[in-house]
């Protein structure tokens, strides 16, 4: 740095130099600096049209997810997000859980209860995208996944296995879901989207687990994202799947309809011919 | 009439039969002389039924147990019983490249790649959910009419060994594709071997030939699914329909119909075509279920492997109340005697579950018993003509269902929005007070019946229409019934209690007083039917 400047300096200082038919030794100043500039600008533009990709995490984001948290979250989460009696600290819980819980309208709360359920939701998409960074930049957290991991074109049949071995025994085998104790329940899979899913295995909502990426890897993820979208995109290949809650709704099924219309049936054949 | 007959038959339709009836007959009779069928043929073809249409829940278990057969030989051409570990490379994609027993890959196979096999797995299983389900509706029939008195307490029995034998059958069944769902099953009933104490763990071992799950279990259950349960079905099934022959129907009382008839459709030709059709009608339907509605998906539930089990997991419908009885168990119920685990929790249902089926199937014989009654019993009865009868499936109806329930306590929870161990402890509660208080009211119930029906028999119906004599009295015209209708209400047998009575040695024994105990129980309340004297005595004074 040093070196460069003295030699603006040395450059600088012949000032009364006849001119020639050489370029004038500001022209060097010059061209450094267009080319700084151009280079920073096109460097500048370029990191912007990248931030278009990944959300940009920028003050004024972040300023607005404060603004939006004082407003509706705070009550419980309190001002500075260090929790209260109503509502956890959400210092590091990262923007994952941010997204999938305003995401899905489970925040804010309506009600007290067992478990936040999912209902309409409440921001728009940029504002739940402020709130996950304002709540990103207190503290390390899960981040916002990836986009190549939720376009559902990896493994089903590993997403599929490790579905079963995971995520099954409270979401039920064909992600139907189940119950939980005192009231809490494992919701079903149908219709969620890649990001929720997989924004819930890093974040671990309510009663779920976290399953970071050293547990399952963000490609096993994918591989349980493709998986879900599979079930979501193929209809049963035996017909109706009567909501796929297994044995329940087919003993229903064959006492309420399939007996009950042979009963009507033995009523009909049994009746007098008037 | 007869005079008239010969002149209106054309004479040459007399002389010669057509070519097709000379062969029919030429070949019955070739039949007939080398088997004597044709006394077999009158005999059957004389058969009762009275159309009434609950005597018909028994024709849909049969008919139901037909469509089994059929579908389940065609399963058995593509099956594989076999645990051995293979490479699924079949049609479902989520599925592909995963190990296997060769029985899921083989089940799988038959879903997806052999032509009509998904249709044919799918009837197969509606039909056995229907068998168990219309064998339960038909002992109810059977129970709640009074069907099993003398003489049939024997075909109750074999009845009740049918439907046993139908829920091993479906248990076996449901075992075979070695998918997740069924391995937890027997995961559970393996548990509850192993729950047995002493013996247990060595009956679990010899089951599954080693430590569950073992590579034996699907071939030994293949072999007691195809072989060994169908073939005692089948013989249990000819002793049951065998006796009803001999027994002939139950009906209902109504004018003509007696203790020493059956008035009703014979089999030939009326019945047959009607029974027939209703073959046809169960087939269809089943067929129907099994192309539009998804059973048992097991390319959902994927391959067995011990460490998953699935959120839901629950038996077939007909299973559900053992699994209930176990859910229901209260925790704290596990003790260690002398360094050995004696697991109540899972003992008590296993005594209590058999006690109650003990009694299912002794009720024929304990009731006699206790009404001391030698008679044969022909005319089914109206429930509310043996409130205690009556009142006691209602409890027993009300015991089963809420332990049925219980096997769906999960998913009761998740949609009833309440809280699994309060739908628990409902159940808990309910197993004790459910059957009392469906016991009381339907004791209340039926006596209640009973006396609207003696009211209407001998008062006849409240027509509304006031009339004013010609003295100026207003009384309110009563509309009676006919004879026929009088019929029905007023026929029903009058049990009183037994009285306490000394033997042949003076004495009076325990058993007695037990027997007058329990018959006071059950006919010390009763509506009496109104007598002949009665009804006429009513009908002269009546207005």
């Amino acid at each position: 740095m040093s070196k460069f400047s003295s030699k603006i300096r040395r450059v600088n200082s012949p000032g009364s130099q006849r001119k020639t038919g050489r370029r004038s030794p500001l022209a060097t100043v010059a061209l450094i600096v267009i080319g700084l500039m151009s280079t920073g600008g096109a460097y500048a533009m370029f990191s912007s049209t990248a931030a278009a990709e990944t959300p940009a995490v920028t003050q004024t984001t972040i300023a607005a997810g404060e603004k939006l948290f004082a407003a509706n979250c705070a009550t419980c989460h309190g001002l500075s997000v260090q929790g209260s009696a109503t509502g956890p600290s959400l210092i590091g819980v990262g923007a994952a859980s941010v997204d999938f819980q305003v995401g899905t309208g489970r925040m804010p709360l309506a009600a007290g209860g067992p478990q936040a359920e999912k209902k309409p939701v409440q921001f728009t998409d940029s504002q739940t995208k402020e709130l996950a960074a304002y709540i990103a930049s207190l503290a390390p957290g899960p981040a916002l996944p990836s986009s190549a991991y939720l376009k559902g074109d990896g493994d089903a049949t590993k997403g599929a296995e490790l579905f079963r071995i995971n995520c099954a025994m409270c979401h039920n085998v064909a992600g139907a879901g189940g119950a939980l104790t005192a009231g809490k329940y494992a919701p079903a899979l149908s219709g969620v989207t890649g990001a929720h899913i997989y924004e819930a295995m890093v974040s671990g909502p309510q009663s779920m687990p976290v399953f970071n990426d050293l547990n399952i890897t963000p490609q096993e993820k994918a591989d349980i994202v493709t998986y879900l979208k599979y079930l979501d995109k193929n209809p049963s290949p035996g017909g109706v799947d009567l909501g796929n809650l297994g044995p329940v709704s087919e003993g229903l099924f064959i006492w309420i309809f399939g007996l009950g219309a042979l009963v009507a049936v033995t009523v009909w054949i049994a009746a007098k011919a008037n | 009439m007869s005079t008239e007959t010969p002149t209106r038959t054309p004479p040459s339709t007399v002389v010669v039969a057509s070519r097709g009836q000379r062969f029919t007959g030429a070949a019955v009779n070739y039949v007939d002389e080398r088997t004597s069928i044709s006394g077999l043929v009158r005999e059957l073809g004389r058969k009762i039924f009275p159309d009434h249409w609950s005597f018909m829940l028994g024709e849909v278990a049969l008919y139901s147990f037909v469509v089994i057969l059929l579908t389940g030989t065609f399963l058995t051409f593509f099956y594989q019983p076999s645990m051995a570990d293979v490479v699924y490379n079949g049609s479902y994609v989520p599925l592909k490249g995963l190990h296997m027993s060769a029985a899921m890959a083989s089940s799988l196979d038959i879903s997806f790649d052999i032509r009509g096999g998904l249709l044919m797995r799918q009837v197969h299983h509606w039909a056995a959910l229907l068998f168990v389900a219309s064998i339960g509706l038909h002992m109810l029939r059977v129970f709640f009419t009074g069907a099993f008195r003398k003489p049939r307490e024997i075909n109750w029995f074999i009845g009740f060994v049918l439907f046993i034998l139908a829920m091993a059958e479906g248990f076996t069944g449901y075992s075979l594709p070695d998918d997740l769902l069924s391995g937890n099953g027997l995961r559970i009933i393996d548990g509850m071997v192993k729950g047995i104490p002493l013996v247990g763990s060595w009956i679990s071992w010899l089951l599954f030939g080693g430590e569950f799950p073992g590579t034996h279990i699907v071939a030994r259950l293949f072999t007691l699914h195809i072989l060994l349960l169908p073939a005692i079905l089948i013989a249990a099934l000819g002793a049951h329909l065998l006796l009803m022959i001999i027994n002939k129907h139950t009906q209902f009382a109504g004018p003509g119909r007696t203790n020493d008839n059956v008035v009703g459709v014979p089999i030939m030709p009326t019945f047959a075509a009607k029974a027939g059709g209703f073959f046809f009608i169960v087939f269809g339907a089943l067929v129907l279920m099994g192309a539009f509605f998804t059973i048992n998906p097991i390319w959902t539930y994927g391959p067995y492997d011990p460490s998953p089990v699935s959120a839901g997991t629950q038996p077939d419908w007909y299973i559900g109340f053992a699994d209930g009885a176990l859910r229901m168990m209260p925790p704290g119920l596990e003790f260690d005697v002398f360094g050995h685990p004696l697991s109540l929790n899972i003992m008590i249902p296993l005594l209590v579950l058999p006690i109650f089926l003990g009694l299912v199937a002794f009720y024929p014989f304990i009731e006699a018993w206790i009404t001391g009654d030698k008679r044969e019993h022909h005319i089914a009865e109206r429930p509310r003509n043996a409130p205690t009868r009556t009142a006691i499936g209602a409890a027993g109806v009300t015991f089963y269902a809420v332990l049925w329930a219980t096997a769906s306590s999960d998913l009761i929870a998740t949609h009833f929005h309440v809280s699994i161990e309060d739908v628990i402890h409902s159940m808990q509660l309910l197993v004790f007070v459910g059957p009392v208080v469906a016991y009381l009211l339907t004791k209340r119930i039926t006596l209640g019946l009973q006396k609207k029906d003696r009211e209407i028999a001998l008062h006849g119906f409240e027509s509304g229409r006031i009339v004013r004599l010609p003295g100026g009295e207003y009384i309110e015209v009563h509309e009676q019934l006919d004879e026929y209708e009088r019929w029905r209400l007023v026929s029903y047998l009058d049990y009183e209690p037994l009285m306490v009575r000394p033997d042949e040695r003076g004495r009076i024994t325990v058993a007695q007083r037990a027997r007058a105990g329990l018959s006071s129980w059950f006919f010390e309340d009763r509506i009496s039917p109104p007598t002949t004297t009665e009804v006429e005595r009513e009908h002269a004074s009546q207005h």
